[in-house]
């Protein structure tokens, strides 16, 4: 028996292939890849408890004893990093998938159904997208509430128009293609063409898109928490560690220097990535 | 043109309409009652409907918001909980601090985005087009309240060259007013920067393809007078309409960057309101920076227009 090659199996694997020859892609993902293995590993790892103070170890400078110093009540710097990214990579991810599990379904709606559906949805982002993303977090985070949960729908929600817009525009691209006459010549119902025919091919850009916007995300968060807006203390998160250290800048800098390169490498992590995926899904480079 | 300007402004309404709306909605998301929380611990029946009467809380919500938006068309944004002040004059308080931080760090994303981003597209594979491409990634991945810390710690800390902290009018003490807050427009500028070398190369590398371009050049042109005056004229088009774009963004960033070199803005403003629970502030804020933001969309549209020779003729 001939096996005949599906389409959509050669260029995932043409994209696949692209994504590995890609070396700042593979630099993001081993970043990516090392913080959330040592957040997920946080519980079982050789590490001090992040919230056990320590009177007489306070603000010591990195030691064999303690690899990035304590802060101002002697807790191990190190082990509120690995904790704190946890509620870094978490705020990041939930974010993003309460902005993808909204803004995408509506996309999908105004650019498949268009006229005054597409009018309605499209006048709503625009003034959604005209509050800009940080003072939107910021407004909804102060009215919902301080938490991490609260700053992450925050900033999810701050994030939906950005894939209502994108997934409006992938849909008008698509819904004229020959495989969508198809289906709906052969009596096919809107929502099967949505989600069967439509989706999987506007879903490349989005998942590009969903990439990079969990960095801004993970900014967003560190900036709320920094603010005091987003996780509380003394559950550790890397804003509020900064908004601490920022008081023992000359006394402790190690206090300050680790949180922000977390935040840093982490985001260069998912923004390598992000550019890297673009790049093996753009039709135009293969 | 005028008619395109005309048609522009009035695509904007329905949008500031709406954003009116989502302001007003967010004081509805407070949990509570508002008016038990004014009434205070006596919570005595006939303050609590004298509240009620005086704030319209008895009428049903689309009139709540009705009366709302009468009031902000009239400048009336509410009174502070805090000072008792006008909103509106806090806010025009705050703006110029604001107003001049984000326009220096403008000058500075500009002066670093836009040359980086000509040399990085015409050194386009060497090795200087890969060290401008990490600096903008990095940019763009360097959380800016980080970066102000950092700065803080090295460059006032450390060497002692600047102070860490602070605000002076220029108009009071120019030389003060420079010293206090060329750090903090730095640590603003610097993701505006790389998005605009990002954008640049980009736009430059699209240009220098182009016929008119090899048509200089096979004239026998010197390289830098085919880059400068032939290619970059036309690939500065769309980084003069991002730039105006992005004038919004640097109002909302600058929440944090005000925050951290302790900057009496805009961006302070509303922090000290989320803390105080002053929520009229708040709402006040926000309000002022979508329409700040819808401005700036207008402006940009119409600089493209009036930048671009072939679409101002078919205007």
């Amino acid at each position: 028996m001939t096996a005949i090659a599906d389409p959509s199996v050669k260029a995932t694997n043409r994209t696949w292939r692209k994504l590995r020859s890609n070396k700042s892609a593979l630099v993001g993902a081993c970043v990516v890849i090392l913080f959330v293995g040592l957040a997920v590993l946080a519980p079982v790892l050789p590490i001090a408890d992040p919230r056990a103070t320590d009177w007489g170890a306070i603000r010591q400078a990195p030691s064999a004893a303690a690899w990035m110093g304590t802060d101002e009540i002697g807790r191990d710097v190190l082990s509120r990093m690995i904790w704190g990214a946890r509620a870094s990579l978490l705020a990041g991810v939930v974010s993003v998938l309460i902005a993808v599990l909204i803004g995408v379904p509506f996309g999908l709606i105004a650019g498949y159904f268009g006229g005054w559906t597409d009018s309605i949805i499209s006048r709503v982002t625009e003034a959604l997208l005209a509050m800009p993303f940080l003072i939107m977090a910021i407004a909804l985070a102060a009215f919902l509430g301080p938490s991490l949960t609260n700053a992450m729908i925050a900033i999810g929600l701050s994030a939906v128009p950005i894939f209502i817009r994108l997934t409006r525009g992938q849909v008008l691209s698509v819904k004229t293609e020959d495989y969508v006459e198809g289906a709906r010549a052969i009596g096919l119902g809107h929502i099967p063409i949505m989600t069967r025919y439509i989706l999987p091919n506007v879903f490349p850009p989005i998942l590009v898109q969903a990439t990079l916007t969990i960095a801004t995300a993970i900014i967003a968060e560190a900036a709320l928490s920094f603010l005091g807006l987003g996780q509380q203390p003394p559950a550790p998160s890397w804003g509020s560690m900064l908004n601490t250290a920022k008081n023992f800048l000359s006394q402790a800098p190690w206090m300050a220097i680790w949180p922000g390169a977390g935040i840093f490498l982490v985001v260069m992590g998912f923004n390598l990535m992000g550019d890297g995926l673009r790049d093996a899904l753009d039709p135009r480079e293969h | 043109m005028l008619l395109f300007i005309l048609r522009r402004i009035l695509i904007a309404i329905p949008t500031l309409i709406l954003v009116s709306m989502f302001v007003f909605t967010l004081q509805k998301l407070l949990p509570g009652d508002p008016i038990l929380v004014m009434a205070g611990e006596d919570r005595d029946p006939e303050v609590i409907a004298l509240l009620r009467e005086r704030y319209r809380m008895n009428e049903p919500i689309v009139m709540q918001y009705f009366y709302w938006a009468a009031d902000v068309l009239r400048g009336d944004l509410g009174v502070s909980l805090r000072t008792n002040e006008p909103v509106l004059s806090l806010i025009a308080s705050k703006l110029p601090v604001t107003i001049q931080l984000a326009l220096m760090s403008m000058l500075f994303a500009i002066l670093i985005g836009i040359p980086a981003g000509i040399l990085s597209a015409v050194r386009k594979g060497t090795w200087v087009d890969w060290l401008a491409n990490l600096i903008a990634l990095s940019g763009l991945s360097v959380p800016n309240f980080w970066l102000g810390i950092m700065l803080i710690l090295l460059v006032s800390v450390n060497l002692g060259w600047l102070p860490a902290s602070g605000y002076e009018s220029p108009f009071v003490d120019p030389w003060k007013s420079l010293t206090t807050m060329i750090m903090p427009a730095f640590v603003l500028g610097t993701a505006l920067a790389a998005t605009l070398m990002r954008h640049t190369r980009s736009a430059m590398l699209g240009v220098l393809q182009a016929d008119y371009v090899r048509t200089a050049r096979a004239k026998g042109l010197r390289g830098r007078v085919v880059i400068l005056k032939h290619a970059f004229r036309n690939a500065v088009l769309p980084v003069v309409t991002l730039t105006a774009l992005l004038f919004g963004e640097l109002l909302a960033g600058a929440v944090l960057t005000e925050q951290i070199f302790t900057i009496p803005g805009f961006g302070k403003l509303i922090v000290d309101a989320v803390f105080n629970r002053d929520y009229a502030v708040v709402q006040g804020v926000v309000l002022c920076t979508a329409v700040g933001f819808i401005l700036m969309n207008l402006i940009a549209d119409v600089l493209y227009v009036i930048l671009n020779p072939r679409l101002r003729t078919a205007q």
